[in-house]
């Protein structure tokens, strides 16, 4: 049996074509895909991505947790502020990446959002690390929450529109910060490369909420859009492009990863031998020179070796294929390589892995 | 979801219409692109090629998957709808007017082994 988010009966009656995501009946589209696409690079448009898990994470020692548990410091980071980081395992594999928010500038309390597919294995891991090092943390699920995801350039005119109390508080906001109000949770951050909001509120507000985004002129969309708006902006997605085999250094996420100061995180070690190596591995973009659609798990063949596409789709904006592509470290931005597709094998373009950000073609 | 009671159907979810000329037209139906979603990308087959019945003679790619279009009978391809390959998305608006390919049939009375309107709308009916 699929779990069903708090939103599903107006996913329904919206004629939404409903697909299994990671144990989630969630809507694939209603419709058309390309114009949900398009609607959020141009307009706006309005997600449930409530198979997230918001996870509450607080108490004395909730800072000190987060310093040993993820790549990023959350202490280098300012009230209010969003740090988005990896969870790695021992050997520096990724175990999910995550946004964490800070609640106002109190250091005792955090706020989570894990991935679907992942979330039950992180709150263990969680755990384990809380007992195993006999810290005061909670760690507490919200499966009682619900996501909505704003998305595209008129994102805050529409918000303004539809909770014009909720807009007032976040509309002001600055990328990566988050507040907190009585009705909900408001970050500035989102998973397509436009402007927008998340925003989490008690599961029984979800539908009133969606309601009033979408009379406001927020178009509804799906999955489906969601996959290749965060393509065309480059943003990874856990389970294809990262997972616990490959380190944030071979995945373009180096950024994310701390290791100016002493501070001891899980992973540390086997990142810090791999820094001193060299990565064998990296990932870029790709565009398809030729006719058809880059697909994942195709092969693509470089003159330094083989490499594999993690994600591959056509790209709404540029008209065009593009993928991520893990490819040897040798390969650089501007080489010509040979990807294997269904029909046989074509040229494509290496190109930085950043296609589209703020409705504009980078590549 | 539209089954035109006038043309023949395949278990593979493809269409099939006799000409006066005795050729017949090829396309996919409403169920396929709307099971497949926003069409982008089409590969038809080479004017002249000869396909065996349930050969892979076409490839139908959507933002989300690629499909194959399987031969519903043994024939010469002897027209391919070359608009598809700029407009793929014309499948996607009407399947049933926006073919793929043309054969000439290689045998006489292979129209029986289709599927007609009413076999294939309880096909599909059990995919639901």
């Amino acid at each position: 049996m699929l779990k069903r988010t708090a939103l599903h009966q107006i996913h329904l009656a919206a004629g939404a074509r409903m697909v299994d995501f990671g144990g989630w009946e969630m809507p694939l589209h209603y419709g058309s895909q390309i114009e949900e696409h398009h609607a959020v690079r141009r307009d706006a448009g309005v997600f449930d991505v409530s198979h997230m898990r918001v996870v509450d994470i607080a108490w004395a020692d909730a800072r000190a947790f987060l310093r040993q548990l993820l790549t990023a410091d959350i202490e280098r980071r300012g009230p209010d502020r969003a740090m988005y980081s990896c969870m790695l395992n021992e050997r520096g594999g990724v175990l999910d990446d995550l946004i964490v928010y800070r609640w106002g500038d109190d250091p005792t309390r955090f706020r989570a959002i894990l991935n679907a597919a992942t979330a039950e294995r992180d709150l263990q891991w969680m755990d384990a690390l809380v007992s195993n090092r006999g810290l005061r943390v909670e760690c507490r699920p919200r499966p009682d929450l619900a996501i909505v995801a704003l998305q595209g350039p008129n994102s805050a005119a529409v918000l303004s529109r539809a909770q014009p109390q909720l807009a007032a508080r976040a509309v002001p906001l600055e990328g990566f910060h988050s507040v907190h109000t009585d009705a909900a949770f408001v970050a500035r951050t989102g998973y397509t490369g436009e402007d927008g909001f998340e925003i989490v509120v008690p599961g029984e507000k979800a539908a009133g909420l969606w309601r009033s985004l979408t009379a406001s002129g927020a178009r509804a969309c799906g999955l489906g859009a969601r996959d290749t708006l965060r393509l065309e902006a480059g943003l990874l997605l856990h389970g294809q492009d990262i997972d616990e085999t490959v380190t944030p250094l071979e995945s373009g996420l180096g950024w994310t990863v701390d290791l100016d100061s002493d501070r001891s995180f899980i992973g540390r070690t086997a990142l810090e031998r791999q820094r001193a190596s060299g990565p064998l591995r990296q990932l870029l973009g790709l565009k398809l020179l030729d006719k058809g659609v880059l697909r994942t798990h195709q092969t693509v063949s470089t003159e330094h070796g083989e490499g594999q596409i993690t994600s591959g789709s056509f790209s709404p904006t540029l008209q065009a294929s593009i993928a991520l592509a893990r490819l040897p470290a040798p390969v650089r931005p501007g080489d010509t390589v040979t990807a294997q597709l269904r029909a046989g094998p074509a040229s494509a373009r290496v190109v930085k892995p950043r296609f589209v950000r703020h409705g504009r073609p980078l590549i | 979801m539209r089954v035109p009671p006038e043309l023949k159907y395949t278990d593979s979810h493809e269409w099939v219409r006799w000409e006066s000329d005795g050729s017949a037209t090829v396309g996919i139906t409403d169920f396929a692109q709307e099971s497949l979603g926003d069409l982008v990308f089409v590969e038809l087959p080479q004017v002249g090629r000869t396909l065996k019945a349930g050969e892979a003679s076409a490839v139908v790619e959507s933002v989300k998957a690629a499909s194959d279009v399987y031969a519903p009978i043994a024939g010469e391809v002897v027209a391919v709808n070359q608009a598809l390959a700029d407009k793929p998305e014309l499948i996607n608006s009407d399947a049933f007017s926006a073919w793929l390919f043309r054969l000439r049939p290689l045998e006489a009375g292979l129209q029986a082994r289709l599927l007609d309107a009413t076999q294939y709308s309880n096909n599909i009916a059990q995919h639901k």
